[in-house]
């Protein structure tokens, strides 16, 4: 216990002594202040027809990125269904059918990174590299933008223009994405992590049997899985495969990782808007709401599965789907950190996790992935529950809701609350449709309420572009994979495009000077009442169906009852 | 239409180039000139011969070795290719059980994991499967649990294989990290060595 309470701390302080430097140096990327990597930069931009870059509206950053999103969803679609026919295929894997393929691509394009398939058995390197690797980084690139753009057009005054979406889009990645990735993924390797163009070897047991092991360039993969918070391992089994995670350092390594660029993303924001406060604000909601979940997770673990008692020394917790050399705090820290951030990946296979540890995990993710989240989105999508917040209050007050002076009127409102539909939809009425089509009963792998807890995790994950699965859940189907392909694309373009149309109306209005009356932004009290939002809202939309999935199997496995 | 298609067009082929193949090449060529045996997998060489990889757990039925954890990865079964059949510790398809807290079928598997091991409240590690599948690691005690029957058919005194555990022991890194663990392969080799 008191060795888990050292490792978390650890783990907590060296986050912070990342993140908050990166946040200052991000900024410096988004204001143009960061210059050394111009003459590449200009080369690009040049090449892309954007030699001098245009201030762009809302609409057009949006639409910018739209196309080069459509574009990418293409390109990667065509590579996936015709990788046979491509290079670099060493085990000559075939076409992915066409369902798979759009599923795979839309996963990769909306930053969710689920995987219908399994990596080593499924996709040539061609298709890892050159394929999911790009979009690894340009969805990160893509949801930084949205950030920067975001924070731009809420500091404004009386202005039209977000920046230019290209010019965003190049300079993270340049600036940010792959200087990060290179390092970390030259740390890997030396850590253990396989880095090779061969896709197997062949061994001979001690026992005289043959293994074939599977290996590949993993390394570079891993490291911007991680850091743009994509989560799609190489191995089926992600991080918990020793050859994406070998030891106890790497794992720390990779878990800061996940959380690193989106909790910096709070510090660069207060930066942007000219008010570090607020940035400060946002990242204690955050860390509030992380450290509940991390703490909710890792005692439903720790505590293990009453149904084994006798059987197993409960002392070391629920073991099934864990590895030895993470063991319970590792495993659920990772499993907070990467539900959280909408990152993903798993070093624990979640399906065999308690109920609780399991029902926090899915509903971390159910309230919108706004918890650090996705690299850009989760600051975005935080900053829609801060306009909800903000009006909440201001109806209890009678005054109209200002935001860093702005006021917050109608238009700013029902988009936001037009957001707060994204997870329903694609969570419940989806997960409700495959229920009564018979196409969940045929895909759980559970009986008794822990198959809805795998069908409704595969919705939740997909609606949070997360990634991350109750893997005993067969997603690879016609029906499934064109259900959650629809899902992410929800799930990423439901919230980005409405908070590009908040910060372009929220650009154009004038800032007021702070009086008496002013509501502030950046004390407690506003941390209390948007924290206490966020779970309301989440709460109250997806408490029913949690009672009967995870709840109920909680109470079944008090009781005795297996299934 | 143009205004958006042409920096989309541009610019994703560029990155496509500049992170879809330049980073991994660039990455895969420093990896292997300075880090090769991480870099090509960790294997693990005896007398010429490849046995398997150091990061990478093996299967171990014979009463000669300590035995890893339970694996649930599978393989195409021979005769019916649409199918799969039990393949404990298959490095090429990893896997875990994914079976739910309150499933029967898992109740009933750690069941007769422990019945095989002699009954008790057993180490947690050795009767659940792994996540990956290929984990390679047990605990100490899962290590402990097991010397009285690899000692009796090496022939070997417990005492002896006891310091022999100790020895394969990984503590936790700088005293906190991590959680301390026995390298199965590893340990197994250690005792090829002391007892072929």
């Amino acid at each position: 216990m008191t060795l888990d309470l050292v490792q978390f701390l650890i783990f907590a302080a060296l986050l912070l002594a990342l993140a908050w430097p990166l946040g200052q140096y991000m900024a410096r990327v988004f204001t143009g202040e960061a210059q050394f990597l111009a003459p590449i930069e200009n080369a690009l931009l040049r090449l892309a027809g954007q030699g001098r870059p245009q201030p762009q509206r809302w609409q057009a950053y949006a639409l910018s990125l739209l196309a080069f999103n459509a574009a990418g969803f293409a390109v990667l679609f065509l590579m996936l269904r015709y990788q046979n026919l491509l290079p670099l295929n060493p085990q000559g894997f075939g076409g992915l059918p066409a369902h798979l393929a759009f599923n795979t691509a839309i996963s990769f394009v909306t930053n969710t990174n689920w995987q219908s398939y399994g990596g080593e058995t499924t996709l040539s390197n061609l298709s890892q590299m050159l394929g999911l690797t790009t979009q690894n980084f340009v969805s990160a690139a893509s949801g930084a933008a949205v950030a920067a753009a975001v924070a731009r057009g809420f500091a404004a005054k009386q202005t039209r223009v977000l920046g230019n979406f290209w010019v965003d889009l190049t300079r993270t990645t340049l600036y940010i994405l792959l200087p990060a990735a290179l390092v970390l993924a030259l740390v890997l390797v030396a850590l253990g992590l396989p880095q090779t163009l061969a896709g197997s070897f062949d061994a001979t047991t001690l026992e005289g049997a043959k293994q074939s092991i599977a290996i590949g360039p993993v390394a570079s993969q891993i490291a911007i899985k991680q850091l743009g918070t994509n989560g799609g391992g190489f191995f089926n089994v992600n991080s918990a495969h020793p050859f994406e995670n070998p030891n106890a350092l790497s794992n720390l390594l990779t878990t800061i990782s996940i959380l690193l660029i989106p909790v910096a993303f709070c510090f660069t924001y207060g930066r942007l808007v000219g008010d570090r406060r607020q940035g400060r604000a946002l990242f204690a909601a955050m860390a509030v709401l992380f450290l509940a979940s991390f703490a909710a997770i890792y005692a439903a673990e720790r505590l293990g599965n009453p149904l084994h008692a006798g059987l197993v020394d409960l002392a070391s917790g629920n073991m099934e789907g864990k590895e030895v050399r993470f063991g319970i705090l590792a495993s659920t820290l990772w499993a907070a950190a990467t539900t959280a951030a909408s990152n993903g990946s798993v070093n624990a296979m979640l399906d065999s996790f308690t109920p609780l540890g399991g029902l926090v995990a899915m509903l971390n993710i159910q309230l919108g992935e706004v918890v650090y989240g996705g690299v850009g989105v989760g600051l975005t999508g935080m900053l829609l529950f801060v306009i909800i917040t903000v009006f909440l209050a201001g109806l209890m007050v009678g005054r109209t809701p200002e935001y860093l002076g702005k006021k917050v009127e109608a238009r700013e409102i029902k988009l936001a609350a037009l957001t707060l539909l994204v997870m329903p939809i694609g969570i419940l009425l989806f997960a409700a449709l495959a229920i009564v089509t018979g196409q969940a009963q045929a895909s759980v792998q559970d009986a008794g309420p822990h198959g809805l807890s795998e069908l409704l995790y595969a919705y939740t994950s997909a609606t949070g572009n997360n990634g991350s699965a109750f893997a005993g859940f067969t997603a690879n189907t016609l029906w499934h994979n064109s259900f959650l392909g629809v899902s992410m694309m929800l799930g990423r373009f439901g919230y980005i495009i409405p908070i590009l149309a908040i910060a372009g109306s929220l650009a154009a209005k004038r800032p007021a000077a702070e009086t008496a009356g002013t509501f502030p932004t950046h004390g407690p009290l506003f941390v209390t009442l948007l924290v206490a939002t966020i779970l309301i809202v989440g709460a109250l939309t997806f408490l029913p169906v949690l009672a009967l999935g995870p709840i109920a199997e909680h109470v079944s496995i008090l009781a005795g009852q297996s299934f | 239409m143009t205004t958006y298609l042409r920096p989309a067009l541009v610019l994703l082929g560029v990155f496509s180039l500049l992170t879809g193949a330049a980073y991994p090449l660039a990455v895969t060529g420093v990896a292997q000139a300075m880090f090769p045996s991480q870099a090509n997998g960790s294997a693990v060489v005896r007398s010429g011969t490849v046995v398997g990889s150091s990061l990478i757990g093996q299967s171990f039925m014979s009463d000669r070795y300590f035995h890893g954890r339970p694996s649930a990865t599978s393989a195409p079964d021979p005769k019916d290719p649409s199918k799969t059949v039990d393949s404990p510790y298959n490095a090429a398809n990893s896997t875990g059980s994914n079976l739910g807290p309150s499933s029967a079928a898992l109740k009933t598997a750690v069941a007769e994991r422990v019945a095989a091991l002699g009954g008790g409240a057993q180490p947690a590690e050795l009767v659940t499967a792994s996540g990956s599948g290929l984990d390679p690691d047990i605990s100490p005690r899962g290590a402990e649990v097991q010397i009285a029957r690899v000692a009796k058919a090496r022939g070997l005194s417990d005492e002896r294989l006891r310091l022999l555990v100790q020895a394969q022991t990984e503590p936790r890194l700088l005293g906190v990290l991590g959680e301390p663990r026995v390298n199965v392969l590893a340990l197994n080799l250690a005792l090829d060595r002391l007892a072929p």
